[in-house]
């Protein structure tokens, strides 16, 4: 769709915007609705706009997929990592209340290191299905 | 006001169904999908369920609707006509399943009924305790992430393997062909050389 101007300029002003949007999601769903699913697929949706617009290969330079088969992995590693830490520390798995020395403080450690595990693996597995299946298919012929 | 609402979108939900079922383009499915989910969103919005408002718009609307196409473009865009057999048993076997489903309703609490099961279990702990135990004002998030932090884990881990799994299936085969394709490049260069 290289050769659309219209949507081209647009896409490019509004992609920044949903980003920033993904961002205010995952540090904002202490406050309000929100958290690190919804700005995941808010985050990887900006990329698939991208590469709807300019094309897979811009967007797979852009994102690699072999950053983000690790960064999908160190999601699910850092959420797992806090609760190991918990019981490190003493606590239960998953209880935030040790991590800090202010059981409050804990908590919100705990639920940021968490929502940002859950953030990382689910915008890089959509995105890494998003790439598996737009993949130019007439590649895969046999 | 809000009734009226809700009678709008629900009878949306229901003429989008049906066209879903007539519609023989599948691109035109994949769309009416779409506006599906975003009507949901738009029930959950007025049950005051931002939460699975937001992902369901950004899931259902969004990433499988991008999904379904992607898989469209891979395969047939027309799916291909049925053949027309007796209806009868199908449709009555759907008439008792949905009056039985209906019937069911009468024994659920109504709508927002505090007496509800489901709100005097844990809910008023959560609502009245997380102020000072997690000190978070979303109480959504502090269900999620810590008084139930071992089943996001659990979620989490379940995107994982979904995505390992469409790898394995379609990336990582789509790998090797084009390694063994460069293969035969490097192959014929030598024959020539």
């Amino acid at each position: 769709m290289k050769h659309h101007v219209v949507l081209r300029v647009i896409a490019k002003m509004v992609i920044p915007v949903i980003m920033l949007f993904a961002l205010y999601v995952q540090f904002h769903g202490d406050y309000s609705p929100g958290g690190g699913f919804q700005a995941g697929v808010i985050f990887a949706a900006a990329i698939i706009l991208y590469s709807l617009v300019l094309g897979l290969d811009a967007a797979q330079r852009a994102v690699s997929p072999r950053v983000l088969r690790v960064l999908a992995a160190s999601g699910v590693l850092l959420y797992g990592g806090v609760g190991l830490t918990t019981i490190a520390l003493g606590g239960n798995f998953l209880d935030y209340n040790v991590l800090s020395h202010d059981p409050v403080h804990g908590q919100h450690l705990g639920i940021l290191l968490v929502e940002m595990g859950v953030g990382m693996t689910v915008a890089s597995t959509m995105l890494l299905i998003y790439f598996a299946f737009a993949g130019r298919p007439e590649e895969r012929a046999p | 006001m809000i009734a009226a609402v809700d009678i709008i979108l629900f009878s949306f939900l229901a003429l989008i169904a049906i066209a879903i079922l007539r519609m023989r383009d599948l691109f035109g499915v994949a769309m009416l999908f779409s506006l599906f989910s975003l009507l949901s969103a738009g029930l959950f919005t007025i049950m005051d369920a931002a939460d699975v408002a937001f992902t369901e718009a950004a899931v259902g609307a969004g990433i499988s609707t991008i999904l379904f196409l992607a898989t469209l473009t891979r395969t047939a865009r027309e799916c291909e006509p049925e053949s027309r057999r007796n209806p009868l048993v199908p449709l009555l076997v759907v008439w008792i399943t949905g009056a039985a489903l209906v019937y069911g309703t009468d024994d659920l609490p109504a709508l927002g009924d505090p007496d509800a099961p489901i709100h005097r279990h844990v809910a008023d702990r959560y609502l009245q305790q997380s102020g000072e135990e997690i000190g978070i004002p979303n109480v959504v998030t502090s269900v999620l992430a810590s008084y139930r932090g071992y089943d996001t884990l659990g979620e989490t881990t379940v995107i994982f393997t979904a995505g390992v799994g469409v790898l394995a299936l379609l990336g990582a085969t789509a790998g090797m062909m084009r390694r063994r394709d460069e293969k035969d490049e490097e192959d014929e260069e030598e024959d020539q050389a």
